[in-house]
């Protein structure tokens, strides 16, 4: 076929189309006019990488490659057009961990074969395996919490210093391989053993409400490994795209740690809700009062101004597409309807839009949280669907509260509030809102489906 | 490839991802991170790399795992991502432009 340097050259070549593609994918995928496109432009790039590879001079097992593709492929193209639009971050934290995994494989194969490595390349092939083990065990617990396959966060006296050694010995395991002191298979396991261990303990105290972050910080880490893991190879396209998705998922983790008013630090290193629960509940003092959807659909009916306050309960009710409904039903009669977006509504920043986007609701609706907040004091009626702490006003005033600081929709605001919830319980995070309690709010009990249906037949009657 | 042409290509693609990605609206947030998560299933050339190379049954048993999440790892990166575009297309096209909405 090809002679050694004609193949090495296109291979060299086709990585820098490769990382080409994958810049302006990305680059295209940060607009939402463009953003379609972007994915193919990724997509071509991964495909012409991927096709070059298997000219790599001098491989073998070119069968198992095969079936390994085929297999991981399949199971991956399944699942993922399979997928509610809902369940998308646990989806994205479990490919990601896969990726994670992968460049932890690279680099246990390459230290278990023990071939000639300069100090340099074993030192990043170890920080690339550890990284890439924690990113693979922790994202799977990600997706287990977010999945509710696991339902508690897992806490015990000692975690900090349990995970303090864990990473120590790690590093010994790392320094002793690096320097070429003690590259024994048993040391290599050790390393990997630890590391493993270590991110599953880093992850399993976290709370399901902080996730969000950690997926994406872990996402920002598997670009990291798989770019370490390209410097050992001599991978152009991997060191590119690595550093790439490395440098983007940190600043995608800072804006999200933001909006959600925690520190990365505070994410990892302090439990959610520890100080919360029974600091939280002597605030909040009345009493829920409940109001039928007759009397709401009146009053949606003969607004001016109505706000829309989404959240994940409604996503999980599949009630969109009637929220949807509704709001239509009311434009029609010349009501002003504005769905209101906190940065974290759903499981992520952007996830909420990704579900409305899927009902048909259009942007020009839709709003974000610095956008709308002035809004609610003009606003008839603030409708909340499925949303919990992000409209809860303790974060305003309660400074031992957990979710203090956090910035929050003022719904409190609005001359009416009407919240459709299931039943009384706490929010995600446990917390209790003290604004289910307030003098303008009303509770119309009932699954978020159900209840908006009842509206819509409601304004129809009204 | 000597460390220090590597130090330059980690140098600047650190400024190309933060740059590409520090104009992002949120509602592109879930997507985008979608986008780098296939992104970096490039991992996937380099685990069949690790495979092709490997000779001992610990190695090529290693290898399998690594180059069947890799692929995992790309092509579900692309599945998901692709739906989540697919809707922001749509939505563009209904509303004329409406896509530029809340930014």
């Amino acid at each position: 076929m090809l002679d050694y340097l004609n193949a090495a050259a296109l291979i060299q070549a086709s990585y820098l189309v490769t990382a080409f593609l994958f810049i302006m994918g990305l680059k295209r995928m940060s607009s939402p006019v463009t953003a379609r496109s972007g994915i193919l432009w990724a997509g071509a790039g991964m495909l012409v990488a991927t096709l070059a590879t298997f000219f790599y001079p001098g491989m073998s097992n070119y069968p198992l490659i095969i079936i390994a593709v085929a297999i991981g492929g399949s199971i991956a193209w399944i699942s993922g057009r399979r997928v509610a639009m809902t369940d998308m971050p646990q989806m994205i934290a479990l490919y990601n961990g896969m990726g994670g995994g992968a460049a932890a494989a690279i680099a246990a194969v390459e230290l278990y074969r023990g071939g000639e490595m300069s100090h340099t390349e074993a030192t990043l092939a170890v920080v690339g395996a550890i990284i890439g083990a924690i990113s693979f065990s922790g994202s799977l617990i990600a997706f287990a919490k977010l999945q509710g396959l696991i339902r508690k966060a897992v806490r015990f006296g000692g975690q900090q210093l349990l995970n303090l050694l864990l990473l120590a010995g790690a590093i010994v395991c790392a320094v002793m391989i690096a320097s070429g002191i003690n590259a024994s298979p048993a040391v290599i396991t050790g390393l990997f053993a630890l590391a493993l261990v270590l991110g599953l303990s880093m992850t399993l105290p976290i709370g399901g409400a902080d996730m969000p972050v950690v997926i994406s910080l872990y996402n920002a880490l598997t670009g990291l490994a798989v770019a370490f893991e390209g410097f050992v190879l001599g991978n152009a396209a991997m060191i590119i795209a690595g550093t790439v998705v490395g440098s983007a998922g940190t600043l995608l983790t800072q804006l999200m740690a933001r909006a959600m008013n925690r520190s990365l630090g505070n994410v990892l290193f302090s439990g959610f809700g520890d100080t919360g629960g029974a600091a939280t509940q002597g605030t909040v003092t009345g009493s829920m009062k409940s109001i039928d959807a007759a009397d709401v659909g009146v009053m949606l009916a003969f607004a001016q101004k109505v706000i829309i306050v989404p959240g994940y309960g409604m996503a999980v009710a599949q009630a969109q597409h009637k929220v949807w409904e509704l709001s239509q039903l009311l434009i029609d009669r010349g009501v002003t309807v504005r769905f209101a977006i906190h940065p974290v509504a759903g499981r992520m920043p952007g996830h909420m839009n990704v579900l409305l986007a899927e009902a048909g609701v259009p942007y020009d609706l839709i709003a974000d949280l610095e956008e709308v907040n002035s809004e609610f004091e003009t606003a008839d009626v603030a409708l909340i669907i499925g949303a919990n702490d992000v409209v809860n006003p303790v974060a305003r005033n309660d400074k031992s509260s957990p979710i203090y600081g956090m910035p929050i929709l003022n719904a409190d605001k609005a001359k009416n509030t009407i919240v459709i919830k299931r039943g009384q319980g706490a929010g995600f995070s446990g917390i209790e809102n003290a604004l289910f309690y307030l003098d303008n709010t009303r509770m119309l009990y009932g699954d978020g489906q159900a209840a908006v249906s009842q509206l819509i037949a409601a304004v129809k009657a009204a | 490839m000597t460390g220090i042409v590597a130090l330059y290509i980690f140098m600047l693609a650190a400024f190309t991802g933060y740059e590409v990605i520090a104009k992002v609206p949120v509602i592109l947030h879930t997507p985008l991170m979608s986008g780098s998560n296939f992104v970096h299933g490039i991992v996937l050339v380099g685990a069949m790399v690790a495979l092709g190379a490997a000779t001992s049954p610990l190695e090529k048993t290693i290898g399998f795992i690594g180059v069947l999440l890799a692929a995992g790892n790309a092509v579900g990166g692309y599945a998901v991502t692709e739906r989540m575009l697919e809707m922001f297309k749509a939505s563009g096209a209904r509303k004329g432009g409406g896509a530029k909405g809340s930014h």
